[in-house]
């Protein structure tokens, strides 16, 4: 056998078997992506704001499934120390008057009026059409200002060199970091892997989809529950909010 | 005064011609192989400024599945034995790059393995 | 040369300039060491994102342009007694701006790509605003110089002095927004910020001046005039005080409301080096004891002014490491109401210990800066405002 043909073969079998496996895990989630996929080389449209909306009375404190997800789908080492990358983080609450307990997952809420951009001096922050907050790590120069400038720290500078490149997203020593929102799966047409680890683990504690659209859940979910968009006294008015907070 | 000026011209002269003779093309494993999206001659002098440009749209703008992606390039050109565009100097990137004295950036960040769907062909 | 300079001189000429290129090599392969390895061998992490480089680049960028006030005093206003110590003072804000850039370059995660900025300027970072500031301030300050030294040029003193004394102003400005600018955290976002710059910046210009200024008149052999003395002295007295009263202003209204009380609790009172710091280095040693010095009767001599300038300087060190690492150590309010706890130290104090290389790239800063201006000193021997000559002349004030 020619290499050409084993190599389609193997990719074609690769496709296949994840597609597969998908619908074997996911029952569902993927009648609602084929419906979003965008078409191959078209660019992501301002007409979409993508967005979560984060329930934490669903959330369980003893899960930690999104974060181990989102470390495999980037190929990020588990955080050890204060200097190791985290793209999402589980945040445990107790409310000061009331004791009450909250759990919940942390990450780039992906703000409208995002203030990572505004003060990037190379344009390495920057927010695509579709309100999805990224860093291109060919322009980032590594200055940390947009790491001063996010009042949810939701942002990682890479302090080491990166080893190993079996993830989705590019990594490398000296740039900045954060939450992509998955965008290599949201224009695939799939949900970000935490929300799919979420709903995998039988909590569906972060619904994901298009703010802007009428028939999404989401677009009725935030418009039927009270949510709470943190640090709303900024203005910056960030695409993932929160319910039970 | 003279007499020095041009020995060292001469010397210098001889220097970079022994140099130029010194280094053999490389001898490249180019892997697959096969029809490229360009032509060579045009790959070897453009492929950075494709690269670039699609990497931009992509990244910036979202479009995916444009022709011109790095992972393609290593797919296609990842030596045979070792699925890696990366190692020696006749692996296809590395070669090149070291015979042209370029450094290449890409590869601090992006893979330069091909990727194999684990049990499948061999 | 041979009649400008004694052999003692040369001699320790080449020695200060031996010393100044050691320190600067220093700093250069602690940078190196940095970029190989990452940032990692700091003490930075993600929560202390800008730690004492950014103490040493700062300074350094604030003093640079403070300096300049000297030239303007002599330019703009006309006050005789500072004329002859514009072209010093020029030299040694074009140095402290290289030193400070120097650091500040270095430390970032791809120093190599830093050309990134120029060519994909983001007209809203105050960052990117600085890149022309600041090169502007070299250009302006280099034809300034011109002007000064050049005798057919006399003419343009003023006008250009003036160039420049609104560029530094709005260079210092920019400084400050860096900080104004972010809503994120507490120590920062307020508009006090870049007037407390410029402010700071008139101090510690003025104390990095009479430090490198008795240094290279001892260094050279010549004699302070103890009247000009006097005047600059009284100058810088009053702009530590003008410091002074705007850090109070900044921390009683920070105090006044209600949701900062924690974040000055900390910094004021239970934060550990930072109230240390900021009492002890800052207000005792850095302000209170220059003070004393300056005005106290008795005292005020040159000595006391060399030392007075040089505590202005820790203090100086003092408050913006306060404000700059303790402004992060202080965790952020994401989640106003409740306590908090991660794995990404939400809610806790974070650590910071600077570790050596980034001590070593922060004095190879400063070694620059005094490498430029020995080597500027020591070239354009002119630099040196000679007051024995011009002495009899000034004393009827």
């Amino acid at each position: 056998m020619s290499d050409k043909v084993n190599l389609d073969r193997r990719q074609f079998l690769g496709t296949a078997s994840a597609a597969i496996a998908g619908f074997a895990i996911a029952p569902g989630l993927f009648l609602y992506d084929f419906a979003n996929a965008r078409p191959t080389g078209g660019a992501a449209s301002a007409g979409v704001r993508w967005g979560m909306l984060i329930d934490s009375t669903l959330c369980q404190s003893s899960c930690n499934d999104c974060v181990s997800a989102c470390n495999k789908e980037h190929d990020l080492p588990a955080a050890k120390s204060p200097t190791d990358v985290q793209w999402i983080r589980k945040v445990e609450l107790k409310q000061i008057s009331t004791g009450r307990q909250i759990s919940l997952p942390m990450m780039c809420l992906h703000c409208a009026e995002p203030p990572c951009v505004d003060v990037c001096p190379t344009q390495a922050s920057f927010k695509r059409a579709d309100g999805i907050v990224l860093v291109d790590k060919h322009r980032c120069i590594g200055c940390r200002y947009c790491m001063m400038a996010c009042p949810y720290k939701a942002r990682s500078f890479v302090h080491e060199a990166v080893l190993s490149h079996d993830g989705e997203m590019p990594r490398g020593q000296g740039t900045v970091e954060s939450c992509t929102l998955c965008d290599h799966r949201v224009d695939r047409g799939e949900q970000p892997a935490c929300v799919e680890a979420c709903a995998k683990a039988g909590h569906s504690a972060m619904l994901f989809g298009d703010l802007n659209n009428p028939d999404s859940e989401i677009y009725r979910r935030v418009r039927s529950v009270a949510s709470t968009q943190l640090r709303a006294d900024l203005g910056l008015n960030p695409n993932i909010s929160f319910v039970g907070l | 005064m003279n007499l020095l000026r041009a020995l060292a011209l001469l010397l210098i002269l001889m220097i970079s011609f022994g140099s130029v003779s010194a280094v053999p093309m490389p001898k490249l494993d180019i892997g697959l192989g096969g029809h490229c999206v360009e032509n060579p001659g045009y790959m070897r002098q453009n492929h950075m400024h494709m690269l670039k440009h699609q990497r931009d749209e992509t990244v910036r703008q979202g479009i995916r599945g444009g022709k011109f992606s790095l992972s393609e390039c290593v797919n296609c050109h990842a030596s045979k034995p070792d699925d890696n565009v990366l190692g020696g100097s006749a692996h296809f990137c590395q070669g090149c790059h070291e015979y042209a004295a370029v450094k290449i950036d890409c590869f601090e960040c992006h893979s330069s393995k091909r990727k194999i769907i684990v049990g499948v062909g061999k | 040369m041979a009649q400008i300079f004694s052999q003692t001189e040369t001699r320790r000429f080449y020695w200060i300039v031996a010393l100044g290129l050691l320190l600067a090599l220093t700093g250069m392969s602690a940078a190196h060491f940095m970029e190989g390895h990452g940032h990692v061998v700091t003490g930075m992490n993600n929560q202390i994102v800008w730690g004492i480089p950014h103490v040493f680049a700062i300074f350094m960028i604030i003093a640079a342009s403070g300096v300049l006030n000297i030239a303007a005093i002599g330019s703009v206003f006309g006050k005789a007694v500072y004329k002859p110590r514009a072209p010093l003072a020029g030299m040694l804000s074009i140095a402290l701006l290289a030193g400070g850039l120097f650091v500040l370059m270095l430390d970032l995660g791809r120093p190599d790509r830093v050309i990134v900025a120029a060519t994909h300027f983001n007209a809203t970072s105050v960052f990117a605003w600085n890149l022309p500031l600041y090169s502007g301030l070299f250009t302006l300050v280099a034809i300034y110089m011109w002007v000064l030294l050049e005798q057919r040029m006399h003419g343009w003193i003023k006008p250009i002095g003036l160039v420049v004394f609104t560029w530094r102003i709005m260079l210092t400005t920019g400084t400050g927004l860096i900080f104004a600018f972010l809503v994120a955290r507490q120590a920062y976002g307020s508009a006090l910020l870049p007037p407390l710059f410029i402010v700071m910046s008139f101090g510690w210009g003025l104390a990095v001046f009479h430090v490198v200024q008795s240094t290279m008149y001892y260094w050279n052999n010549k004699i302070q005039d103890p009247i000009i003395l006097r005047r600059l002295k009284n100058l810088m007295g009053v702009f530590i005080i003008a410091t002074l009263f705007l850090v109070a202003v900044y921390h009683l209204t920070n105090l006044y409301f209600a949701k900062q009380a924690a974040f000055e609790h900390f910094i004021l009172l239970d934060g550990g080096i930072y109230p240390e710091l900021f009492w002890a280095g800052y207000v005792v040693l850095g302000s209170l004891l220059p003070l004393l010095l300056i005005f106290h009767p008795r005292l005020g001599k040159i000595r006391c002014v060399v030392s007075a300038s040089m505590l202005v300087i820790l203090g100086a060190f003092s408050l913006l490491y306060v404000l700059i690492i303790g402004g992060q150590a202080f965790p952020l309010a994401i989640f106003p109401g409740y306590a908090v706890n991660s794995s990404f130290a939400d809610g806790q104090i974070s650590n910071y210990s600077p570790s050596l290389p980034e001590i070593l790239l922060g004095l190879g800063g400063l070694a620059i800066a005094f490498l430029l201006t020995s080597i500027g000193v020591r070239v354009l021997n002119s630099l040196l405002p000679n007051d024995s000559i011009t002495q009899p002349k000034q004393s009827t004030h």
